[in-house]
């Protein structure tokens, strides 16, 4: 720390009075630029993963197991002799699969929730959210598995899983967006208009939902894929053979010392998604600081 | 008086390091000891990032570009860190703006006042204490022991000010920076915490440089003003003469926009009154605890008024007064415990028959630009929405009047696709206007719409509303807490004080004689103006009869 | 204050009878006859009788969830069906081996990542915050269980430093028990380093720019007067409040961890239970589990007024 010092960074200045202009467009950060190729990337191998793959994921090849990175195979082979880059490629589709589903299921159903229990506020309100703030008191997957231990622990199961144990997050998102929403100037405007409650409700809070919506299920889908990732290596999640990081991480375990490969490759493939969707969630809530927004 | 300058900045220019814009341009002014000097500017002016700099604090992303600050000979931006914060706290003191954000919430009121003495003064802790006890005292605290062991959110905004005053003026520094010090207080108490200032500087020999965008209050108190606009400064000289005979265009707008009276209006006879409340009584729930409940508070108690057609209504009162609650409660918007409101003679239920009249007819304007538009429609889509309610209108109708409204409030085509976030709050404030008369309503409930505003930007506002009021002839219930504002475009006064009426009655009987001990606090605080010769103003102040500070 | 402390622990009561309500729900949603899904395959008749009067099976549900919890209370979370063991006392003594885990790894991470935030935030957008920020990301988006992987595999097989498999309880014999669970905390203590350290990062920014900071500095108080004294405790809340989550998460996401290194903790438990059907075991880990996080929260909340004096007067 230098003992000089006259210039301590300070509260944010003054803003111009007038901004007449659109705001002119900013470049994006390294963040969003490196987040944003990473999960491109990772949405692209699954799109492909999907469709081809260099060999089938699934075939067996006795001869081949447990064979190094070579130019026949990139990634080298598992215990089955099945090529791993493959197997890398079909498992991203699955789990990028599963994951949207879940998304997709906990924010539809969360924010049916959210939306009804902002609206009736009083006791309703109080009682779904008492119901609510106990199922987010089973922390991280553990309401996953005890869902997955009703359901069954398969592909499907998981998406009902996750999504159920999920739901309470959005829903609680999505009510208070509503609640500080409606003490808004332009709700109270709309009522004066003569506008009913239910369309105030559609026309001017649902649409003003969509932005923070959109960040949480970004941040979201990661979570999901680190906890479908995490069930499938516990073995309560997609069943072998079919292939998805998380167990083929499990699968790797006693043949680590033989075949590093096996255990590095599906981590590391997690381990940028995953920081790519961070990088990518850091971009965006940079960008939607309020703070950056023009002020008087 | 010295002839040395206590502060003497010189050429001072502050750009933005990225941009290279120039948000302090050579600006030059001094303070010598013992005066007060004011600084007067709007948003943007550059006026706090000026008085930022006379003690070192320069955001990171500014760069000094020119100039010098030299504080009591020395240069400010030569300071090596150890003098800089020997200077700060006992030579140059400061007191911000938001009383709600500048205590720390978490350290006790003692500790925090007495963090700066035991930095700068040598003295033991029962001494220090006793200083600060007698400080507290004297800034009209009413338990100054109380208080050492408090914390901050315990007390009121108008309470934290006197507090910081009092950390501050404790080290009797030579210079006191006041940064918009009474802005976001009530007008009342704004008025007790500037005496109280100068009251304790004047004490101790401390100069003060007065920041704010409050013309009148700069004029009231400082000998000296500095006019900035832009980041220049456009004039500065002795009050009088800046106010008298105001050299630079932009002092002359200032100026002018500071309220005017205008001549009595005569109305037109009317036999029902447009609006009619009759012991109005509303209340707020008390506070849901799990096992009871707090009491209802009552906000208005028992309120009666009428407004005619085409009259100007102003609402006056400070905060807690319940004025809001009356415009939300004539605007549908709280349900009345008791009492009524009739629109044209008729009652409006639900159910009345009357109620699409009045729901139609009765339109109000926000108080915060920033909050009463939706931030997901255009322009176009905000003034046509509440024209999907008027019966038997077609498409093209509709899309003429939007376009008619828009120009009627100054705003052209090209406005009608932008978005909220785009436009300035006096932009946004017409958009917030033009949507309430874009269905000719006979009655429009204004709550405090130019309060946002910066001064130049109300004046225009207001002068827009006053146009659209003579054009339309819409009555209005006009809600404010500023009497200034007040003077210029109301008919009649009504005045509000906890949820009751103190005082009503024409303009000005209001303002020439005022009777109600809380209506002359109200006026004390708001100068009177008269025209000079030279196209200038000159500001008298009414004294209030019993002048006793209240602690507030 | 007492109302504060009251009115929180109120909150926290209903929450609790809910989750209660849930987990009873959530065994009872399985398709079978509740008493044969209790006993598994060592189920007699007789057994079946007997146990099937003791849950009050023949009465509504309302009054089987009453003599449910009335056991509960007691301690009585009924027998494992693999290991014929009473679950409490097991779901104990594997609380005990994941708890060290946990608290330990939280604890050194906290020790580290919260100071090391605070000065990333002091020194905004500098080498040093930038490379702090960078660290922290990618620590937090390698998961857990192939962190563990890797660093076994690189301290125990490639290194042998460590043992790979296993662990003998400190109790027994305390140099070997810490060998054994190094990894597993070091795991944990990387990965939370990212989270908390980001965490307080963030809410020493916010704090940063308010005008109390200011006035401090204008009172002529040193940069680390200003940063300790004001910003610090003012910024500490939230991250205070996420140390409370990442506990809970951890008690539910140590599975993995244990997995990896063959720790017998609450989360292998509960995994191993699920395996096998053991719906005794896995009605006591999920009701104990989500107690305990309730309880750690309440802590936090009730602590929380140290930092912001404010919450009291809501």
């Amino acid at each position: 720390m230098s003992a000089h010092s006259p210039m301590s960074s300070d509260s944010t200045l003054s803003g111009g009075a007038s901004v007449k202009k659109a705001r002119r467009m900013k470049l994006p950060a390294p963040n969003a630029i490196v987040g944003g190729t990473l999960i491109g990337i990772l949405l692209v191998t699954a799109c492909i993963g999907a469709l081809w793959t260099p060999y089938d994921p699934l075939k067996l090849s006795f001869r081949e197991k447990l064979a190094a990175p070579s130019a026949l195979h990139w990634l080298g082979t598992d215990e089955f002799g099945r090529d791993v880059l493959s197997r890398l490629m079909a498992g991203a589709a699955t789990s990028v699969w599963i994951s949207i589903l879940t998304v997709t299921l906990a924010v539809v159903f969360g924010t049916l929730i959210g939306l009804f229990s902002g609206y009736m506020r009083g006791w309703t309100d109080r009682i779904i959210m008492a119901f609510n703030d106990a199922l987010l008191a089973f922390p991280g997957i553990l309401l996953a598995l005890g869902l997955l231990a009703v359901v069954g622990a398969n592909k499907y199961g998981i998406i009902v899983a996750l999504g159920i144990a999920y739901t309470p997050s959005v829903a609680r998102v999505v009510r208070g967006t509503v609640l500080s929403l409606r003490e808004r100037e332009f709700i109270a405007a709309s009522r004066v208009m003569g506008n009913s409650e239910g369309f105030t409700m559609a026309r001017h809070i649902l649409p003003n939902c969509i932005a923070p919506l959109t960040v949480l299920a970004t941040s979201m889908f990661g979570y999901v894929l680190l906890a479908e990732s995490a069930l499938s290596f516990l073995g309560l999640g997609v069943p072998p053979p079919a292939p998805t990081w998380g167990n083929m991480l499990a699968g790797s375990r006693p043949y680590i010392g033989q075949a590093v490969w096996l255990g590095i490759f599906p981590g590391l493939c997690i381990s940028l998604t995953l920081l790519g969707i961070n990088l990518l969630g850091d971009a965006v809530r940079d960008r939607l600081d309020p703070r950056m927004r023009g002020s008087r | 008086m010295n002839t040395s300058p206590l502060l003497d900045v010189s050429g001072l220019t502050l750009k933005i390091g990225a941009s290279g814009r120039t948000v302090v341009n050579d600006v030059s002014f001094q303070v010598f000891p013992g005066e007060i000097v004011g600084i007067v500017g709007e948003s943007g002016s550059g006026k706090t990032l000026a008085a930022r700099a006379v003690m070192g604090f320069i955001p990171p992303a500014v760069r000094l570009d020119g100039g010098t600050i030299r504080f009591d000979g020395q240069d400010v931006m030569a300071m090596s860190g150890k003098d800089l914060r020997t200077m700060r706290g006992s030579k140059v003191g400061m007191v911000f703006q938001e009383p709600m954000t500048s205590l720390n919430p978490s350290m006790l009121i003692g500790r925090q006042l007495d963090e700066g003495l035991a930095l700068h003064r040598k003295l033991d802790a029962p001494a220090r204490r006793a200083l600060i006890l007698d400080m507290l005292r004297s800034v009209g605290l009413r338990d100054p022991e109380g208080a050492l062991t408090a914390y901050p959110h315990q007390f009121s905004g108008g309470m934290r000010q006197r507090i910081m005053l009092a950390s501050v003026m404790l080290l009797k520094p030579a210079l006191l920076l006041a940064d918009e010090p009474t802005t976001a207080l009530d007008a009342v108490v704004q008025r007790d915490v500037m005496e109280l200032m100068v009251e304790l500087t004047q004490a101790n020999d401390t100069a003060v440089l007065l920041i704010s965008h409050d013309l009148g209050m700069v004029a009231r108190y400082c000998s000296r003003i500095v006019v900035m606009c832009q980041g220049d400064v456009v004039e500065q000289g002795l009050s009088e003469d800046i106010l008298a005979r105001p050299q630079h265009p932009y002092t002359r707008k200032l100026l002018s926009a500071m309220p005017h009276r205008l001549p009595v209006r005569l109305l037109p006879e009317a036999k029902t009154p447009i609006v009619s409340v009759s012991d109005l009584v509303v209340e707020y729930p008390g506070r849901q605890g799990f096992f009871r409940k707090g009491e209802a508070k009552r906000a208005l108690h028992g309120i009666s008024i009428d407004v005619r057609p085409g009259e100007v209504v102003a609402v006056v009162g400070g905060s807690g007064s319940g004025k809001t609650t009356l415009g939300q409660s004539i605007a549908g918007l709280v349900k009345p415990a008791g009492g009524e409101i009739r629109f044209n003679g008729k009652p409006i239920q639900k159910s009345d028959a009357a109620y699409w009249d009045y729901r139609l007819n009765c339109q109000m304007v926000f108080q915060d630009p920033y909050s009463s538009l939706d931030p997901r429609m255009t322009i176009r889509q905000l003034v046509a929405e509440p024209l999907r309610l008027v019966p038997d209108m077609s498409p093209a109708e509709r899309k003429a009047r939007v376009a008619e409204v828009l120009s009627e409030v100054g705003l052209g085509d090209g406005f009608a696709e932008r978005y909220p976030h785009e436009l300035s709050g006096g932009q946004r404030q017409r958009i917030a206007i033009a949507r309430a008369i874009v269905r000719r309503p006979s009655f429009v409930i204004a709550d405090e719409p130019v309060s946002a505003l910066d001064v130049t930007v109300r004046a225009q506002v207001l002068e827009l509303f006053d146009e659209l009021q003579k054009k339309h002839g819409f009555s209005c219930l006009f809600i404010s807490h500023d009497l200034g504002v007040v003077e210029q475009v109301a008919d009649r006064v009504i005045v509000m004080q906890d949820g009751r009426i103190v005082e009503e009655g024409p303009r000005d009987d209001i303002f020439d004689n005022p009777k109600h001990p809380y209506t002359q606090k109200l006026l004390a605080a708001v100068p009177g103006l008269e025209s000079t010769p030279e196209g200038g103003v000159r500001l008298f102040w009414r004294r209030a009869e019993n002048d006793a500070a209240i602690t507030g | 204050m007492f109302r504060f402390a009251l009115t929180r622990i109120g909150m926290a009561l209903p929450t609790l009878l809910i989750v209660a309500v849930s987990v009873f729900v959530l065994i009872r949603l399985i398709p079978g006859d509740p008493a044969q899904l209790m006993l598994g395959d060592l189920a007699t008749p007789a057994s079946l009788a007997d146990l099937r009067a003791r849950l009050g099976l023949d009465q509504s549900l309302p009054v089987q969830f009453g003599i449910w919890i009335g056991n509960v209370v007691t301690g009585d979370f009924g027998q494992s069906i693999s290991s014929q063991q009473a679950v409490l006392p097991l779901i104990l003594s594997r609380f005990w081996v994941s708890a060290q885990i946990v608290l330990v790894a939280v604890l050194l991470a906290s020790c580290v990542a919260v100071p090391a935030g605070v000065i990333a935030a002091w020194k905004q957008d500098s080498a040093l915050d930038l490379g702090l920020v960078a660290t922290a990301t990618l620590l937090l988006s390698i998961p857990t269980f192939w962190l563990g992987l890797l660093l076994l595999l690189f301290f125990g097989l490639k290194l042998e430093w460590l043992p790979v498999v296993g662990y003998v309880s400190i109790a027994e014999n305390p140099w070997a028990g810490i060998l054994y669970l190094v990894m597993p905390i070091l795991t944990l203590f990387l990965h939370e380093i990212g989270v908390i350290l980001r965490m307080a990062r963030a809410s020493t920014l916010e704090v940063l720019r308010l005008d109390y900071i200011t006035h401090a500095r204008a009172k002529g108080l040193s940069e680390r007067a200003v940063l300790w004294r004001h910003a610090f405790k003012n910024a500490f809340g939230p991250t205070w409040t996420l140390i409370g989550l990442v506990l809970g998460n951890l008690l539910g996401g140590i599975a993995v961890v244990e997995t990896v290194f063959t720790i017998p903790g609450l989360g292998r438990l509960l995994v191993d239970a699920i395996f096998a059907r053991d719906y005794p075991v896995i009605q006591g880990c999920m009701l104990f589990v989500a107690f305990t996080y309730v309880l750690v929260n309440l802590v936090i909340d009730l602590c929380y007024p140290v930092f912001d004096p404010r919450v009291t007067a809501q």
